[in-house]
């Protein structure tokens, strides 16, 4: 117990600040009094994996260790799609993968976001369209957000999710790329 | 390498990055050649198939096997005529058990089928087609088209029933409750005890196969990093390898050398990862906030060493895209030094955590005797007493030079899995010193242009070969020359994850405990859905 609590203490808080949108940090109190106007609590986010090579995984992982915070911020991630605002979908849409991502999506109420993760979810990436694969998640569903990379880097889908909560759901522009 | 008299089979040379033989086997050699290599200790690396209609008539089933001396291949040719369109070659399940998914998906994606003459009836479910095509289309096939879509026709999948009183189902996924790649597990459950799990896996197939077909051989290290992203550096340099055997090339030295540090640099992301996520499905959060940051350190020194953070695009034909900076080494040696004391530090936490201990030891054991009758490999054999590490057992460039070590623990159970991890991680930072020093050392000049060389053309129809051990274990790649040597097309490429092998064996392992330890169970073994969907 003493090893534990010896090595937290001389860890210390590694949380770094938000990413910058559009020029200016946003403030921690400012952004979770965003999420509370737009969502009326904290943001929370189903992530499926539709046939990605697991690399964005990783990334999307690296969200909860201490340098991104992610939770610090009012965000979290969530095993049910029914307790979900925003649908988190990385890899090319597989086609054995098809159904089980639109069941998700109708599960999540409304109102919800969707962004898609990675040069894969953006436009099928290097796997393109074929018969395994649908391509890209705006041929499924409706998409709000886009984060290229290959895989993008935690800091890029962090901006993202930021930036898609930012702006009132009315006007969401669609595909709108966000380059990391 | 030779193979036994009676088999009457000739041994062919066969380009590779470690020492390789190809021999072309009927019907009965067939089988024979894998009883007579089971008996000798032999294991069953890959399976699959090819249509060489086009060129001879023929539909191909290939095997490879890895023998303490190196990788064998062998090759069975299968003529086709009016009455045989869809011929059968004798399966190899009954010697081989992993062999029974692979040859179901041979057969979803060349309609090829495996024969049982040996065992029970062969399982004829689909395993990569789910219905998104029709069973009559065959994705690998010469004379069908591979881009046309086609709508979705769900069809039932009949898992096996456990009857009796008390005994009830649950059954989970695609869509599981975290960040991590889909798959479908069917449990079988008296209470909370596990009688029998069930996996059915395949719906990350994105037609990898198929696509290695529409593209130059000098792009194809692109696609092998993305078939499981977190073992990129050991696909790509498979790739790499089999093109430049093929063609005999010999990267820089310097090259080989960046290359293994990138390798064990993904080996330590890796581990660093389980270790921290083991610990949180076990209920102790500390050790996933502390092993995260550590992994975050290291991909962060990986972006400054290597130009990213996960190394995707590192390795090319010829060597790697770009050398170390100047000031890397100096951090990388600060990295390692610092990695080396916080594990040594959280090790002794968690050995000394009796909660944690307590759902570690013991919990999804795999009996070693289990773990050598279904060919496990890599991490997972190692945890079950098996001392299999092609870095060690058949060193190829730059391992040849430094003696790698094997680490072994013989419990089979998750703590086993644990234990491996953190001796794997002192083990890689003792191999990443030594790489640093060498390429520091003055022996491999640091001048422009030296890490990587061009790859000349490559002959038509030539066959090569690329194996290596990545963290989770052996991972191979089969490459097949195009017949247009001028713009080094690629007519086949067959790769192949070390999850295929390890799947099975959660089915095992967890047979007994409870449901709550199954997370913990798989997270153990970390296997990769998309390396074996394909």
């Amino acid at each position: 117990m003493w090893n534990t609590l010896s090595r937290m203490a001389r860890t210390g808080l590694l949380t770094e600040p938000l990413p910058a949108l559009d020029g200016s940090s946003p403030e921690l109190t400012a952004l979770q009094s965003e999420l509370l106007a737009v969502l009326g609590r904290a943001l929370c986010i189903r992530h499926v994996d539709a046939g990605s090579c697991n690399g964005c995984e990783l990334e999307i992982q690296a969200l909860h260790n201490p340098y991104y915070n992610l939770e610090g911020a009012g965000i979290q991630f969530v095993a049910s799609p029914r307790h979900a605002d925003m649908l988190l979908v990385t890899g090319p849409v597989s086609v054995n993968m098809e159904e089980a991502l639109r069941r998700t999506y109708d599960a999540i109420p409304d109102p919800k976001f969707v962004i898609a993760v990675g040069d894969c979810g953006a436009c099928g990436g290097i796997f393109g369209t074929s018969y395994a694969s649908r391509g890209g998640v705006a041929n499924i569903l409706p998409v709000n957000f886009t984060v290229t990379g290959c895989p993008p880097t935690p800091t890029a889908i962090l901006r993202g999710i930021l930036q898609t909560v930012r702006v009132p759901l009315t006007e969401v522009q669609r595909n709108r790329p966000i380059s990391a | 390498m030779k193979l036994p008299e009676f088999l009457e089979l000739q041994l062919l040379p066969l380009p590779a990055n470690l020492p390789a033989g190809r021999a072309r086997a009927d019907c009965r050699q067939w089988l024979q050649l894998a009883a007579t290599l089971r008996e000798s200790g032999a294991r069953l690396l890959a399976l699959w198939g090819a249509d060489d209609r086009d060129r001879d008539g023929c539909f191909r089933i290939y095997a490879a096997y890895l023998l303490t001396e190196g990788v064998l291949l062998a090759e069975h040719a299968m003529e086709t005529t009016e009455a045989t369109a869809d011929p059968v070659y004798p399966s190899l399940a009954a010697i081989f058990p992993v062999a029974q998914r692979m040859q179901r998906a041979v057969y979803d994606l060349l309609g090829i089928a495996a024969e049982e003459s040996l065992g029970p009836e062969a399982d004829r479910r689909g395993w990569l087609r789910h219905g998104g095509w029709p069973e009559n289309f065959f994705p690998l096939r010469r004379d069908v088209d591979g881009s046309q879509q086609r709508p979705n026709i769900s069809a039932p999948y009949p898992f096996v029933m456990v009857e009796g009183s008390g005994v009830h189902e649950i059954a989970v996924g695609p869509v599981h409750a975290g960040t991590i790649e889909p798959g479908h597990f069917r449990f079988s459950v008296v209470g909370e005890k596990m009688l029998r799990l069930e996996e059915r896996l395949g719906y990350t197939h994105k037609g990898v196969a198929r696509l290695f077909e529409t593209m130059p051989q000098s792009g194809g290290h692109r696609l092998a990093a993305r078939i499981s992203g977190d073992a990129a550096v050991a696909f790509s340099w498979a790739y790499c390898a089999a093109l430049e055997s093929i063609t005999g090339t010999t990267c820089p030295a310097r090259a080989t050398l960046l290359r293994a540090l990138a390798l064990e640099h993904e080996r330590l992301a890796n581990h660093l990862g389980d270790l921290g996520a083991l610990g949180n499905d076990a209920g102790f959060a500390f050790g996933l906030t502390h092993f995260s940051r550590l992994k975050e350190d290291l991909l962060r020194s990986n972006a400054a060493a290597f130009g990213a953070r996960y190394l995707l695009d590192y390795v090319v034909p010829g060597g790697v895209a770009v050398d170390l900076p100047a000031e890397a080494p100096a951090r990388l040696l600060e990295l390692y030094a610092d990695l080396e004391q916080s594990a040594t530090n959280l090790r002794s936490i968690y050995d000394e955590h009796a909660g944690l201990q307590d759902r570690f030891r013991g919990t999804g054991r795999l009996q070693q005797s289990v773990a050598e009758k279904l060919g496990a490999l890599g991490l997972v054999a190692r945890a079950s007493g098996i001392a299999r590490d092609l870095r060690v057992d058949n060193p190829w460039p730059p391992y040849d030079n430094i003696a790698a070590k094997c680490i072994v623990q013989s419990a089979g159970d998750v703590a086993a899995r644990v234990q491996i991890r953190f001796d794997e991680v002192y083990e890689s930072l003792r191999l990443c010193r030594a790489f640093l020093q060498e390429l520091s050392a003055g022996t491999v000049p640091a001048s422009a242009g030296q890490v990587n060389i061009p790859v000349p053309a490559a002959a038509p129809y030539q066959l090569g070969l690329g194996v290596i051990e990545s963290w989770r274990g052996p991972v191979l790649i089969v490459l097949e020359t195009g017949p247009d040597a001028a713009n080094g097309t690629i007519r086949r490429c067959h790769a192949h994850d070390p999850s295929w092998q390890n799947w099975p064996l959660i089915e095992y392992a967890v047979i007994g405990d409870i449901v709550p330890d199954f997370p913990l169970i798989n997270k153990s073994f970390n296997l990769s859905y998309s390396g074996q969907d394909g």
